[in-house]
């Protein structure tokens, strides 16, 4: 091929695309051949996690800036994917459509928080940071504050926020590779972190932005193609984000008529845990107003929080590109957020709707316990059924399903051929890849840049900062490999926390960093210290017994911790002198798009 | 007034108003949930429903875009935009 890389890049991922439909198309005939579905399941995962890390080891590099910011050329519509598949995670991925399955209206707060978040970056921040030129966030808090502690207390916000998320996508990518590959979880998980290490280790940044395209395509083809079959098989309409109200209403008519009956302590207690039944109403407002916008404000502001989703804008060439790339970012983002309803109303009808034939409510227990599928997800501890009311015959209230088994198990209920579950399965994996990558290099790049270079020893060379730098991306790794292997919490609760840490700590001190000439040093330590332990200290009281107050929830603490660092800050800032004029004419310089940037293209 | 001082002036103003529109979808709307779900929206789906699934998102990506363009105009009044690159 002629010319660069980056001018080849379209040519280069439409290949790559026509090539992956070309491997799907190659495994359903030899589905009908007789391969079997664990050997498609293994294919799948094997293939693209080999692509990777072919993508991964092309893009090595030995120089600063490619290794942290992907040498600043990334085009706006691929940096878009790329971020997009950063952020969205096994969460989104897996976890998403399950919660509306079963929580409706009210879990859907995460749908508007996740993307009006994106608003925030796009105005208040990603530009700004852009023009500043760092290599990290705390590159930024540093240099606009001044001082080894405003830097150091940045770097702690971002690792507390970041390990709690990565644990969580290390885990995802454990469970996915224990299913598909067949061993066990302890293993799956080494195996997980050694595909994801493979992506970002030799490459830096520049080699997880061109995984994460490489990942996008995947995870949003593994995501769309099951959603529209299943919507056309069960003749709901060939494009389901605009046909689906009659299937939304026919949901709401069965709740009615089926009522949601409450179980009893006792019976519950014989459900394995982690599963749950449908007791939310599907389309009907279930949540008092406080509670879902509390919940989409944390989200939101956790967003702009998030270090390994605002490094990817210091990635683009110019501050112009990075707003637009905020655009392209959430446009990718919106084509999956928008489908998970779709299909969490498509599972839910095809499970509860007596007429169709995949329905088994109102089957008998002994009919239902006698289906394939069934038997299988039952064996994964995903579905459990009991006849709690003794008639013989399933309620809606005596059927249990894991969150994951909405994305993961659809497919096979409607019966989908095997090998759109051996997709799905590969796209789960490639969400839950992308986004570790990304957070094990923000809390890696860091630490090797912020406090070995900037702090301990600023005359390094860059081959031995790098070599830093990897040696953290390991050692990180491997800590959160190893804590994901104890599976101390569920996927989305700690994906939430991350959001509410990430904003107890750092969204003011970004914000104003830039919107507030007069914050200062002091102002800024108080900020994340004692937004980061107050946040902290909310959670750990409402875990233990503590009754809360305003309604914030351990999914909300952030709201708190935020307020408490918004008062801090301004509070010490305006207690404190000013800040010196080199560090107002630094604001000033920032605020305008054209020019040098702040700081140098080697630092 | 500086042309600087001018340009941060006009950049506050936009944002102030994207964060207005911003704060309609995502907060605004949602305070009278229940009220507006008994009207149908787009498509026939319950209206607060439809908000969440995709209004409101794709009001975000619109509005994102919206706000870039409206940017760069500042910018280039001002003779701030960038050359050389898209």
């Amino acid at each position: 091929m002629k010319g660069n890389f980056i001018d080849n890049l379209p040519k280069v991922y439409g290949i790559y695309t026509g090539g992956f439909l070309a491997f799907i198309i190659i495994m359903s005939i030899a589905e009908q051949m007789g391969m079997t579905a664990k050997t498609i399941g293994i294919c799948f995962v094997a293939f693209t996690v080999a692509i990777y890390a072919i993508i991964g080891y092309l893009s090595r590099t030995a120089q600063a800036d490619a290794y942290y910011v992907a040498g600043r050329q990334v085009p706006t519509v691929f940096n878009g994917m790329a971020t997009a598949a950063d952020w969205m995670s096994g969460a989104s991925f897996v976890a998403m459509a399950g919660g509306i399955y079963f929580k409706g209206y009210g879990y859907m707060a995460l749908l508007v928080g996740w993307t009006g978040g994106y608003v925030l970056v796009a105005s208040l921040l990603a530009p700004y940071l852009r023009k500043f030129g760092c290599y990290t966030v705390p590159d930024f808090i540093g240099t606009r504050y001044g001082g080894n502690l405003s830097r150091f207390l940045a770097v702690v916000v971002l690792t507390v926020a970041s390990f709690t998320y990565v644990t969580a996508q290390i885990n995802a990518t454990g469970t996915i590779a224990s299913v598909a590959l067949d061993i066990p979880f302890q293993y799956a998980v080494y195996v997980g972190l050694v595909s994801i290490l493979l992506c970002s280790m030799l490459g830096g940044m520049r080699g997880v932005t061109w995984t994460q395209v490489a990942q996008y395509i995947v995870l949003i083809i593994a995501y769309l193609l099951p959603v529209f079959w299943i919507s056309n098989k069960m003749g709901a309409g060939f494009f389901p984000h605009f046909m689906l109200a009659d299937e939304v209403s026919r949901i709401a008519e069965l709740e009615a008529q089926f009522g949601f009956v409450k179980n009893s302590a006792e019976n519950l207690k014989e459900v394995p845990k982690g599963l749950a039944g449908i007791t939310k109403a599907h389309s009907a407002v279930n949540a008092t107003p406080w509670a879902f916008i509390s919940l989409a404000l944390a989200m939101m502001m956790g967003t702009a929080s998030l270090p390994h989703v605002m490094m990817r804008y210091f990635t683009t060439p110019s501050v112009k590109a990075a707003r637009k790339s905020v655009g392209w970012s959430l446009f990718f983002i919106f084509l999956l957020y928008s489908s998970a309803p779709m299909l969490a109303t498509l599972s839910k009808l095809s499970l509860i709707d007596p007429t169709l034939s995949t329905g088994i409510i109102g089957k008998s227990i002994a009919d239902v316990q006698a289906i394939d599928w069934y038997q299988n997800w039952n064996q994964a501890n995903l579905m459990f059924v009991s006849d709690f009311n003794g008639n013989g015959t399933l309620e809606l209230n005596e059927f249990f399903m894991g969150g994951k088994a909405v994305v993961l198990a659809t497919p096979e209920i409607a019966g989908l051929p095997y090998v759109i579950s051996g997709l799905v399965a590969a796209g789960g994996m490639a969400a839950a890849m992308s986004t570790a990558d990304g957070l094990i290099l923000a809390i890696a790049n860091a630490i090797s840049h912020d406090v070995y270079y900037k702090i301990i020893d600023p005359k390094a060379e860059t081959a031995k900062r790098l070599v830093v730098a990897r040696v953290l991306l390991v050692v990180i790794g491997f800590a959160g490999a190893t804590i994901a292997a104890m599976e101390i919490q569920g996927i989305l609760g700690s994906v939430i926390w991350a959001f509410d840490f990430a904003m107890s700590g750092l969204f003011f001190p970004l914000v104003l960093g830039v919107w507030w000439k007069r914050a200062n040093k002091e102002g800024a330590i108080a900020g994340m210290a004692l937004g980061l332990i107050s946040g902290a200290g909310y959670l750990i009281w409402v875990r233990n017994g503590g009754s809360g107050f305003l309604g914030i929830t351990q999914l909300t603490f952030g709201i708190f911790g935020s307020a408490v660092s918004l008062v801090a800050m301004v509070v010490v800032s305006l207690i404190t002198s000013e800040p010196s004029a080199a560090t107002q004419k630094m604001v000033d310089e920032v605020r305008v798009p054209s020019g040098k940037s702040i700081l140098g293209k080697q630092h | 007034m500086s042309k600087q001082a001018q340009h941060w002036e006009k950049s506050r103003g936009l944002l102030l108003i994207t964060l207005a529109i911003w704060f309609i979808f995502s907060i605004g709307i949602f305070l009278f949930g229940a009220e507006m779900n008994e009207v149908t929206g787009p498509f026939g789906y319950p209206l607060t429903y439809w908000f969440t699934c995709q209004g409101s998102l794709g009001a975000f990506v619109i509005l994102i875009f919206w706000f870039a363009n409206r940017q760069e105009k500042i910018d280039e009044e001002f003779g701030f935009s960038e050359r050389g690159d898209d």
